[in-house]
C-alpha cells in the first residue's frame, strides 16, 4: 500500500523521532511512505483560535499537498489533527463559500487515519509484539487525548496497541478521560485554568508510578511533559508510535535530544 | 426630505440583563481559582453527579436514540417557532391563561411587577427560575418595594447568603454543608441556634421557614420547563416539591419563560422526561412534575399569566451555526463534566448561565461584541466532554470554535494595532500556507537550542506564550526538522541508485 505520512507541524519540527517512528512501523509492515513535501499544518491552531481568513491558505495548502488521488491513505501520528482535516476543513471550506475546495478536503479527509486507526482497522493490526516485533520493558502510563477520543472515537486502539508491546507494563490512569489542559492557544488564553488543568493530570500521571506516559498527540505530550519537566519528576512522556517501533534489536532512545526530563529509569 | 430617517425606532436586537461578564474570563477564572475551598466543593460535588449520570444513562440501551429524538425534536421547534407559538398562544389563552409577550429583561420585569402591584401585595413567593434569573427580576422587585421569595432549597441558600448562584441546577454547589449551617443560623428568622450541619435538619429549618411563606403568599412566580403548544399547558420539574406548592396554593400564579421551551405535543414529554432528570441529576426520574393547563375553578391559581421572553433569543435563532444553542433544556450536564468550570466555578462566567452552556449562550444572546462577554468562547479546551455529555446533542465546541471566529471577524477592519495573537497568527498563516515555508522556518531551529539551558528546557518565553512557560517548560528543538532528514535519507537513495546504474 501506498502511504502519505502527514507529519504534522507540531511533529515536523519539534519532534522528528515520532515521525520517524511511524515510517519504520509501516516500512517494516512491507509498505511504501511517500512524504508529501507541500504538507505544513493542518490549520486546527488559526480555526480553534477563531482566525477563519488566515486559516483558508493553510487548509488550502493542505488539500493540495495531499490531493486524493496520489497515494492509497494518509495518515499522522495525531488524533486532533487528523479530527481537523476529516471535520473542520470541510466545514471552512464552506464557511468561506468555497464549494470546490469542500468536495476536494472532504475527499482528503476519507482518506486519512489516525496511526491507531490505520494499524488496527486497515493493516489489521492487533499485537504489536509479533507483527511489529514491538519491545519496550519499561512501565508506562497511558493518557487518551481528547480529540482521538471524542472526535474520532478511537476508542482504545492505541491502548490495546500499547498492551501488546513485549516486555511493557501499562499501568491505568486515573481520571485518564480528563483534559490535560491544552487545548492549543487555551494554554495561552488562559494559563491559569489550563496549568491548574495539567496539575491534576501531572499527579495522576505519577500516582501509577509509570516512568514514562504515552498517548498519541505530540501537542498533549508536549504540554504534559512541559508540566512534568518543571516540577522535576522522573516521569517524561513518549508517543506512542515510538513505543511501537522499539525492538529487541534496536530500542527507542528515549534520551533523545527533543525529550523534556531526564525520564525514569532507564 | 428630511435627511432624518422618521421610520420604525430601532428594535434591540440582542439580550440583556444577567448575561454579561464584568471582567474577563481570564481575570475571573484567575480569582476563583484561588478559592480553595469551592474548588474543593465543587469537585467534589460535579464528580458525585457525574457518576450518577454515567450509571442511570448506562442503563438505558437506547440512550443515543433518545438524544437523537430529543435533538430532533429541539431542531423541529426552532424551525417552526413562530407557527408553535401561535399555536401554543391559543391554546393557553382558551383555557383561561393570559399571554404577555416581552421583547427584553426590561420589559418582562415590568410586566411582573405590575401584575404583582394588581394584587395589592408586596410579597411573592418563587419557584426557581433560570429566566427570572436572566432578567433580574428579584432585583428589580426589590426596587419597587416587592420581596420575592426562593423556595428552592439550594437557591433559598444562595438568596440568604447575598450570594450569586454557581450553578444552574445546584445553585449553591461551591457551598459545604458547614457553611450552609452557618447561612441559616445568620439570616433565617426564628431558627433554633444550635442547628448542626446535618443535611436532615437543615432541610427542616428551611420547610419550617418556607412553610410559612408558602401559607401567607397571593402570588407565585415561576418558571417553566416545558410548554406544549398543542394543549397550551406548562410543566415543572423539581425536586422538593416546594415548586409546587408555589405552583397550586396562591390565588396568582405568574410564569416567565423564554420561547425556546416550547415541544410541539405532549408525546414529546416522553422523551424529555427520560432525557432531563438522567442528565441533570443522575436521578431516573425527578421527586416531582407538575403540569397545569390554564385556570381550574374553585382550584388553585385563579389568575394564571405568562410572560414569554425573547431577550436575544430569536437573534440567536438567526445565527446559522449557533441556533442549536436554543435547544438546551437547563439540565447542566455540560457543567458537570467539563473540566474548565469544575476549576473555575459558574461565577467567573458571570451570567445567569455559567460553563459550556454559558460560554455559548451568553455571547448569542447578548451578541458577540458586548462587553467583556466575548472572551467566554474561549473558556474552553475545546476537550468535547460537553458535546458528549448533552441529551440534546448541541455541538458546543464546534459553536465556541464558530463563536471565536465571529470574534475575530468583529474586530477586522478596526484601526486598531493588531494584537500579540493576531501577529502571530499571520506569522504562522505563512509558515503553515507552504511546506517550503515552514522547510525555511524549520532551518532556524537550531537557533531555538540557543534559548534553551544546559538542561535543553526552555524555561522563559516572551509576550503572550509566557502563560506557556509559567507551569511549562519547552524542551529544545532538535537540530534537524523530520523534513530535512527525509530529504536527506532519499536524496541518498537518489544517489546511490544513480550510482548503481
Amino acid at each position: 500500500m501506498k502511504i502519505a505520512l502527514f507529519a504534522t507541524c507540531i511533529v515536523d519540527a519539534m519532534y522528528p523521532q515520532t515521525a520517524r517512528a511511524t515510517v519504520k512501523i509501516l516500512e517494516r509492515l512491507g509498505h511504501e511512505v511517500i512524504f508529501p513535501s507541500g504538507q505544513a499544518c493542518c490549520g486546527q491552531m488559526h480555526i480553534n483560535s477563531g482566525y477563519m481568513d488566515e486559516a483558508l491558505p493553510v487548509v488550502a495548502n493542505h488539500v493540495q499537498a495531499f490531493e486524493a488521488d496520489a497515494y492509497d491513505v494518509a495518515v499522522a501520528p495525531s488524533g486532533s489533527c487528523v479530527a481537523s482535516v476529516k471535520h473542520q476543513h470541510p466545514i471552512l471550506a464552506e464557511r468561506c463559500g468555497d464549494a470546490a475546495l469542500k468536495a476536494r478536503a472532504e475527499a482528503v479527509g476519507a482518506k486519512t487515519y489516525e496511526l491507531s486507526q490505520l494499524l488496527v482497522d486497515v493493516l489489521g493490526v492487533t499485537n504489536a509484539g509479533e507483527q511489529l516485533g514491538s519491545h519496550f520493558p519499561h512501565k508506562v502510563t497511558y493518557h487518551p487525548s481528547c480529540h482521538g477520543m471524542r472526535s474520532l472515537n478511537l476508542g482504545d486502539r492505541q491502548l490495546d496497541l500499547l498492551k501488546s508491546v513485549g516486555g511493557i507494563e501499562v499501568a491505568d490512569l486515573p481520571e485518564a478521560d480528563q483534559c490535560c489542559g491544552f487545548g492549543g492557544t487555551f494554554s495561552m488564553k488562559n494559563a491559569d485554568v489550563s496549568s491548574a488543568m495539567l496539575e491534576d493530570k501531572a499527579k495522576n500521571i505519577e500516582s501509577t508510578g509509570a516512568s514514562l506516559c504515552s498517548g498519541g498527540d505530540a501537542s498533549c505530550l508536549m504540554h504534559i511533559g512541559g508540566g512534568l519537566s518543571r516540577t522535576k519528576s522522573n516521569t517524561t512522556t513518549l508517543h506512542f508510535a515510538e513505543i511501537l517501533a522499539s525492538t529487541m534489536a534496536e530500542p527507542v532512545s528515549v534520551t533523545g535530544e527533543v525529550f523534556v526530563g531526564k525520564g525514569g529509569k532507564r | 426630505m428630511s435627511g432624518v430617517f422618521m421610520g420604525m425606532p430601532s428594535l434591540p436586537v440582542f439580550g440583556d440583563g444577567n448575561l454579561h461578564i464584568d471582567e474577563p474570563f481570564p481575570a475571573a477564572a484567575h480569582r476563583e481559582l484561588g478559592n480553595t475551598q469551592m474548588r474543593a466543593n465543587l469537585r467534589h460535588a460535579t464528580h458525585t453527579i457525574r457518576d450518577k449520570r454515567i450509571k442511570v444513562v448506562g442503563e438505558l440501551p437506547d440512550w443515543e436514540e433518545l438524544r437523537d429524538a430529543g435533538a430532533a425534536t429541539k431542531n423541529q421547534v426552532m424551525a417552526n417557532l413562530p407557527a408553535l407559538l401561535e399555536e401554543f398562544e391559543k391554546n393557553f389563552t382558551a383555557r383561561g391563561g393570559i399571554i404577555h409577550w416581552a421583547r427584553d429583561a426590561d420589559e418582562a420585569n415590568r410586566i411582573v411587577s405590575d401584575l404583582i402591584k394588581e394584587q395589592d401585595t408586596t410579597e411573592v413567593v418563587k419557584v426557581k427560575s433560570m429566566a427570572t434569573q436572566e432578567i433580574g427580576l428579584n432585583e428589580y422587585l426589590e426596587e419597587q418595594g416587592i420581596s420575592a421569595f426562593e423556595t428552592d432549597l439550594a437557591e433559598l441558600i444562595v438568596q440568604l447568603g447575598h450570594d450569586k448562584p454557581s450553578h444552574i441546577l445546584v445553585p449553591a454547589i461551591h457551598k459545604n454543608r458547614t457553611e450552609v449551617r452557618d447561612i441559616f443560623l445568620a439570616e433565617m428568622p426564628n431558627v433554633d441556634p444550635n442547628l448542626t450541619d446535618e443535611p436532615r435538619l437543615l432541610a427542616m429549618a428551611a420547610r419550617e421557614h418556607l412553610r410559612r411563606k408558602f401559607l401567607s403568599a397571593k402570588v407565585a412566580v415561576s418558571g417553566a420547563n416545558f410548554a406544549l403548544a398543542d394543549s397550551g399547558t406548562l410543566a415543572v420539574v423539581e425536586s422538593e416539591g416546594n415548586g409546587r406548592m408555589c405552583l397550586t396554593l396562591p390565588e396568582t400564579l405568574i410564569t416567565v419563560m423564554g420561547i425556546e421551551k416550547l415541544l410541539p405535543a405532549k408525546e414529546d414529554l416522553e422523551v424529555f422526561m427520560q432525557l432531563l432528570p438522567r442528565s441533570s441529576t443522575g436521578e431516573r426520574m425527578n421527586p416531582y412534575t407538575s403540569l397545569w393547563t390554564g385556570v381550574t375553578e374553585g382550584d388553585g391559581p385563579q389568575n394564571v399569566h405568562l410572560v414569554m421572553l425573547d431577550n436575544g433569543r430569536t437573534a440567536a435563532l438567526a445565527d446559522k451555526y449557533g441556533r442549536t444553542a436554543l435547544n438546551c433544556i437547563r439540565c447542566s450536564a455540560c457543567m458537570n463534566v467539563c473540566p474548565v468550570y469544575e476549576r473555575t466555578g459558574g461565577h467567573a462566567y458571570g451570567s445567569t448561565y455559567p460553563g459550556p452552556i454559558g460560554a455559548i449562550l451568553s455571547p448569542l444572546l447578548t451578541g458577540i461584541k458586548s462587553e467583556e462577554n466575548s472572551s467566554l468562547p474561549y473558556a474552553s479546551s475545546l476537550c468535547g466532554a460537553c458535546f458528549d455529555a448533552c441529551p440534546v446533542k448541541i455541538n458546543i465546541p464546534e459553536i465556541l470554535v464558530h463563536l471565536r471566529g465571529e470574534d475575530v471577524d468583529s474586530r477586522r477592519g478596526e484601526k486598531k494595532l493588531p494584537s500579540q495573537m493576531d501577529l502571530m497568527m499571520k506569522g504562522a498563516q505563512w509558515a503553515f500556507s507552504s511546506g517550503k515555508n515552514l522547510g525555511l522556518l524549520e532551518k532556524g531551529l537550531p537557533l531555538g537550542k540557543l534559548a534553551a539551558g544546559q538542561d535543553k528546557k526552555i524555561k522563559r518565553l516572551p509576550g503572550i506564550a509566557a502563560g506557556w512557560t509559567q507551569s511549562r517548560d519547552i524542551p529544545a528543538p532538535p537540530s534537524q526538522s523530520f523534513r530535512d532528514w527525509w530529504k536527506k535519507e532519499h536524496q541518498s537513495e537518489a544517489t546511490t541508485m544513480k550510482q548503481e546504474k
